[in-house]
């Protein structure tokens, strides 16, 4: 179990990085954390011929956290680890999901090296950040030396392990929506022990009207459904979320949606039955989170009232 | 063959070194055959069993999810370099050696090195918080429970000595 031979390159730039991206073209691989791509080259479920150890660019270990509930953003760099994102009070601040989730993504001793934005680029549908990203419609900053591009979450996926993105170009952030107003988020996942990887994982999303009620619900899906995000509106609008039991046609709906694969740890008849009893679970949690959102909101607007 | 070596510079439990390596050496690899730690031990390779965990820089990783060539400029503590210079046990192994916290040994350096990192930043933590702290790391003998006693008697024995 050791990988295959390699020209290993360190680039000391991001200009450097790109250069060596464009030379080495399909033959190129990205190494940031490589808690996913160190277990496929020593497995040689993967044999590069170059790899590419972006960890010596400077400027990309950066959290940037911006704005209130509402607009704002949390832009994370390429090299920010897991755990610093985890630990990062200003984006828990502005997107408290991403600390939700990440408590969720492997071990501590893998999300000390693991990165935020590799895990990303990995595109594993059993990873929870992919579907955070998708979940609040995030984007990604793609860079080459033919320049840079947006790419929004919804056009970056392509399939189990795959994005668009092409062999040339590094994903330089991760740029995740602050929470929008009225709404909450949860995220509920089953695994064997903590820390593994999910059976079926849920990311939500409840956003409340102005009376309370329910108006939207959208779950993402880990280790089930085909990456899109699933809007569970149609079965959810205009419950009462203090209502016990108001998420279970939800959670029904999404189980009608949402496709599973059986395999070794679960058949597929298990999964469906987790995406249903988990996306009520997340739902519910979600919409208890929104409530808290929308009451901070009405004392925020109260006391800048108050004050003007 | 004409196999990649890339020269890595890195401090490990507080020595200089310098090892010339092929550039996919694994930094538990390099330890083990380049630098002679083998103290660091080698269990799934793929990240699962948590046996090669060290420090970098003070953090816990599993130095088979790193290649050698990734720590250059680094600081590596290894089990090796837990224990005083005089020798006196640090506190997380003194609290393995009192509560039986090993049997065959394989996993406890992975164990050791995992459990002094976390109570650097929980330093009381609950029998609760240490199932917590080892839940990344893989243990076929002791069915764990001597091991969480060993995570809150070694937070005493580290109040004991201050």
């Amino acid at each position: 179990m050791k990988p295959a031979p390699f020209t290993y390159h360190r680039p000391r730039s991001l200009d450097e990085a790109l250069s060596v991206l464009a030379e080495v073209g399909d033959e190129g691989k990205v190494l940031a954390g490589g808690q996913s791509l160190l277990p496929m080259l020593s497995m040689r479920l993967a044999s590069p011929g170059h790899l590419v150890d972006v960890n010596a660019v400077p400027g990309l270990d950066t959290v940037v956290a911006d704005g209130a509930v509402g607009d704002g953003v949390v832009r994370v760099g390429a090299l920010v680890r897991h755990s610093a994102l985890e630990r990062d009070g200003g984006a828990t601040a502005t997107q408290p999901l991403l600390a939700r989730a990440l408590r969720h993504v492997a071990h501590p001793t893998i999300r000390n090296r693991g990165t935020t934005v590799g895990s990303i680029a990995h595109a594993d549908p059993s990873a929870e950040m992919p579907a955070v990203l998708l979940l609040l419609g995030g984007s990604v900053e793609a860079a080459s030396v033919r320049g840079s591009r947006t790419v929004a979450a919804a056009d970056l996926f392509a399939g189990p392990l795959e994005t668009t993105l092409a062999p040339d170009e590094l994903l330089v952030a991760a740029t995740f929506p602050a929470t929008a107003p009225r709404t909450g988020t949860a995220v509920c996942e089953l695994a064997r022990r903590h820390g593994d990887y999910a059976v079926v994982g849920v990311v939500a999303a409840v956003g409340l009207a102005v009376d309370g009620t329910v108006e939207r619900a959208r779950a993402a899906y880990v280790s089930a459904g085909d990456g899109d995000v699933v809007d569970l509106t149609a079965a959810a609008a205009g419950a009462d979320p203090a209502r016990p039991g108001w998420a279970h046609e939800a959670g029904e709906l999404a189980r009608s949606q949402v496709g599973v694969e059986p395999d070794i740890h679960a058949s597929g008849d298990y999964r469906s039955q987790l995406v249903a009893v988990l996306t009520a679970r997340a739902l519910t949690e979600a919409a208890g989170d929104a409530r808290v959102t929308r009451a901070q909101e009405t004392k925020a607007r109260e006391t800048s009232e108050g004050a003007a | 063959m004409n196999e990649q070596h890339v020269s890595v510079t890195l401090r490990v439990n507080g020595v200089a070194r310098e090892v010339d390596v092929p550039s996919r050496r694994l930094l538990s690899d390099a330890l083990r055959h380049d630098l002679r730690l083998t103290g660091t031990h080698v269990g799934c390779e793929h990240g699962v069993c948590g046996a090669c965990t060290v420090l970098l820089d003070g953090q816990p990783v599993r130095s088979c999810l790193m290649l050698a060539a990734s720590a250059d400029g680094h600081e590596v503590t290894t089990v090796e370099g837990l224990a005083d210079p005089d020798g006196t046990l640090h506190p997380v192994q003194q609290a393995f050696v009192e509560c039986h916290g090993l049997q065959c040994g394989f996993c406890t350096p992975g164990f050791v090195t995992t459990i002094a990192a976390y109570l650097e930043e929980n330093p009381e933590p609950t029998e609760a918080d240490a199932t917590e702290a080892i839940a990344g790391n893989l243990c076929r003998c002791t069915g764990y429970q001597n091991i969480r006693r060993a995570v809150v008697r070694a937070a005493e024995i580290t109040r004991e000595r201050a």
